[in-house]
């Protein structure tokens, strides 16, 4: 079913037209119900999304973990970038997700690509190829220990 | 008070961005420069919307949407950008210590 899609496109339509008009509203209602009744027939990627108070509770931990990454990411960039010589090892490593759903494996890749010195390059079921900009484990294993573990705690209880 | 507060966020951002700008220079390979393009800006652009939130407290709920729609695409593009070089063999640089993906994949022709 597409309500998910429907109640994402209200909330932002909503938002960004800060306001309460009954034209604003109807024109909404009327765009927000055309589009998810025509996308739905292409893609069930929202119907991945449940809402429980488990979810909502990982959702908020998830979101506090990502931010502190997405910090620490940026601090490591420019640290990098600053220092007089750049000093690195990359390479591409595989690790293993143990994530199900699509949209979860989506959200798990664009996670890793923001997180600190990592980049998903590419996925091949549940594989996922990283470019790791200092490598620390070349093994299987380690490299899903030390890159996907923090977020798949969260996301395999919002997503399945 | 608040403007200051906006002035010093919006500068934060700003260095986040220029060391986003110089990364790209500076990086050995273009799969580097994906990784510092990509994730400096991210948190340059965020910082400077929540910086203009504290100048026009009216446009929080927008700024905040546009700061979703940076965390949904950004790091999408930089997937395009990194699968296509890869794809194509764009050269890596010499200091890189493991290929996972060429292992199963195949070597190219380095073109």
């Amino acid at each position: 079913m597409a309500l998910n899609l429907w109640v994402t496109l209200i909330a932002v339509w909503l938002i960004a037209n800060a306001s309460l008009d009954t034209q604003v509203v109807v024109t909404g209602l009327v765009l927000a119900t055309l589009i998810s009744l025509a996308l739905s027939r292409f893609s069930n990627a929202y119907a991945d999304i449940r809402v429980t108070p488990q979810v909502l509770i990982h959702s908020g931990l998830y979101l506090l973990v990502f931010a502190q990454e997405l910090v620490r990411a940026n601090l490591h960039v420019a640290r990098l970038v600053f220092s007089p010589r750049i000093d690195i090892h990359p390479g591409i490593v595989e690790i293993k997700t143990r994530l199900r759903s699509r949209t979860g494996r989506m959200v798990l890749a664009n996670s890793i690509t923001l997180t600190p010195g990592t980049l998903v390059v590419d996925i091949d079921g549940d594989s996922l190829f990283v470019h790791w900009i200092d490598v620390e484990a070349e093994d299987l294993e380690g490299a899903t220990r030390a890159i996907a573990e923090r977020f798949e705690r969260h996301l395999s209880v919002i997503y399945g | 008070m608040s403007e200051l507060i906006g002035s010093i966020i919006v500068l934060a951002g700003a260095v986040f961005l220029f060391a986003a700008g110089l990364g790209v220079l500076r990086m050995p390979d273009s799969y580097n420069r994906i990784q510092t393009g990509t994730k400096a800006s991210t948190l340059g652009t965020i910082l400077v919307l929540l910086g203009l939130c504290l100048f026009h407290p009216e446009w929080t709920g927008k700024l905040l949407l546009l700061v979703l729609f940076v965390l949904m695409t950004n790091p999408v593009s930089s997937h395009a950008l990194a699968r296509a070089s890869h794809a194509r063999h764009v050269p890596r640089t010499e200091k890189t210590v493991v290929d996972r993906l060429e292992e199963i994949e195949g070597p190219g022709d380095g073109a």
